[in-house]
């Protein structure tokens, strides 16, 4: 079977049926390491790619005004049980754009292998990105993932992005985020993640209010289980009149793991307002009775609550 | 005399050495709407869980009989199995669950809409919502009354079920309790309302850990509003004599 077609078959494990590669209407990009196995670009999507010994360089352009109505598929792994991949990606969404990209970072064999993102987003006056991630790690808990990215959203742009890791293994992932809003621009960050055994999780989202009522979100959602270990950190600091940001960090420890969650928030102007809240312990208790006085068992309850959490 | 769906003898309950349920006496019959009054404090809440079975709340002393079995050997989910449950004063949210899922329970065969209805929710509406903060909290109790009626329960403890609920919807919680009498159920119904206590079939008025009076709802009520508790003279029960 082709690298391509390992790669296919595993995207089912992030929610993305196979047929969208053959689909001409879907704009997309397939990578197994440093090497593009298909892409596909569609008006108003312009995909610059290079392919180099050490990394995948390019770039991807949504035009000014284009409304990309059908979602753009990014597809990058590996179809080996070892290996790297290192993505250095610049997504430019130009003024009043509109886009959505689905990210699939597909690694369904990797038992010592590393994926790499280094990120630059751009989001122009008026535009929006929605940027879904979907990580698959596979069963063995060999993989590293580094996910770093800058995003710049623009004065009255919009930014939504969506982590999520919820089946298999995750290794070790360390994530670094640096958002950076203007004026009435908005940014909303959410991760889910389902960690196990070993795995090990740095996830670190910086957001930087720097425009007048500029808004921003930070959402995290990480179960662990087993000896898994989590280091949460969100910032948000605010340093316009009017910007307003939250930072939500909820982590449920279950058997032997371990979990930190620092939220930051710092605030540089009198008329602007940060919050947080954080939480970390086990599942609710009045949850976990609500659920056993209707007669779930305690570890039925666990696993509603906790997909429930990870939704 | 018919035999009790639940008859509690002697309970106790301390807490840091200080008894919340002082050797409470107390039975319900199959098929009884049994309300509960007292002052705040009294120990109504404290019985819902012990009877339920709550982490905590084991009692020094005293049996629970449910049907002819012990309660007390039993875990919670066991004496919901059994056919007991509890409707929390302020009901828990739960992130990302969905109104059908809750009502379903991992049924994936169950129909959670007539219950919906019976609490007068309309289903298309809210199936898909989710039992979290977006629900006022009128809208969170009627859901856990609909969950209460979704379990066909034996009997169902219900404090304070007409909590946070506008006036012109206590017609629908009383009917609810009422549909679960209908459904061959039993209800011990905790609550501040004359309206609705007065429903039961009987009443008992709780002071300081122990039933002190029973009877009528109407009779009950009276004996509370009467501040004539012979247990605590008025001290407890009723904070201040006239």
């Amino acid at each position: 079977m082709s690298d391509l077609e390992y790669l296919r078959r595993a995207l089912p494990m992030v929610g993305a049926e196979p047929a969208i590669l053959d689909d001409t209407r879907i704009a997309h990009v397939v990578a197994h390491g440093h090497r593009i196995l298909s892409h596909r670009t569609v008006p108003g999507v312009r995909v610059e790619l290079e392919e180099t010994p050490d990394a995948i360089i390019g770039k991807l352009i949504v035009e000014a005004g284009a409304q990309i109505t059908q979602p753009i598929h990014m597809c990058f792994g590996l179809a080996h049980p070892t290996g790297v991949q290192q993505i250095k990606i610049d997504v430019v969404i130009c003024e009043g754009a509109q886009a959505r990209v689905l990210s699939h970072c597909l690694f369904p064999f990797a038992r010592a292998a590393e994926h790499r993102m280094q990120a630059v987003m751009e989001i122009g006056p008026g535009a929006s990105l929605t940027y879904t991630e979907g990580h698959y790690h596979g069963p063995h808990g060999g993989m590293r993932v580094l996910p770093h990215a800058t995003i710049k959203i623009g004065p009255g742009a919009r930014y939504f992005s969506d982590f999520s890791l919820l089946s298999g293994s995750v290794g070790t992932l360390d994530i670094d985020y640096l958002v950076k809003v203007e004026a009435d621009g908005l940014a909303e960050l959410s991760a889910k993640i389902f960690a196990h055994k070993t795995d090990h999780i740095t996830l670190k989202e910086a957001v930087m209010l720097r425009g007048e009522r500029s808004r921003s979100l930070i959402k995290t959602r990480v179960v662990l289980e087993d000896q898994a270990q989590a280091d949460i950190v969100g910032i948000t600091e605010a340093y316009a009149k009017g910007a307003r940001g939250h930072v939500d960090c909820m982590e449920i420890v279950q058997g032997r793991a371990h979990a930190s969650a620092i939220p930051i928030v710092r605030v540089f102007h009198p008329e602007a307002k940060v919050t947080h809240e954080a939480a970390i312990g086990s599942v609710d208790k009045k949850e976990l009775e609500t659920l056993m006085a209707r007669g779930m068992s305690p570890e039925q309850a666990v696993e509603m609550i906790v997909s429930g959490i990870l939704r | 005399m018919p035999v009790p769906l639940l008859d509690i003898a002697a309970l106790t309950f301390e807490a840091d050495h200080h008894p919340i349920l002082d050797r409470l006496d107390l039975s319900i019959q199959p098929g009884e709407i049994h309300a509960l009054l007292g002052a705040n404090g009294s120990g109504k809440t404290t019985l819902a869980y012990v009877l339920m079975g709550c982490e905590g709340y084991v009692p020094s002393g005293g049996r629970i009989l449910f049907n002819g079995a012990d309660l007390l050997p039993l875990k919670m989910y066991e004496r919901a199995r059994l056919g007991l449950t509890l409707a929390w004063q302020e009901p828990a949210r739960f992130e990302g669950v969905t109104v059908r899922e809750y009502l379903s329970l991992g049924k994936p065969d169950f129909d959670p809409a007539p219950a919906l209805k019976q609490v007068g929710l309309d289903p298309d509406r809210y199936l898909n919502r989710r039992v979290d903060k977006s629900l006022s909290g009128g809208e969170r109790h009627r859901i856990e009354l609909a969950s209460v009626l979704s379990m066909n329960p034996k009997l169902a403890i219900l404090d304070e079920p007409s909590a946070g609920i506008d006036m012109l919807s206590i017609a629908h919680i009383i009917g609810i309790i009422r549909a679960v009498k209908a459904g061959g159920g039993s209800v011990i119904l905790i609550t501040h309302q004359e309206e609705v206590a007065l429903i039961a079939d009987r009443a008992s008025q709780l002071c300081a850990g122990r039933i002190i009076f029973s009877g009528s709802p109407r009779d009950a009520v009276d004996h509370f509003r009467g501040r004539t508790c012979v247990r605590c003279d008025g001290e407890v029960c009723n904070y201040v004599r006239p």
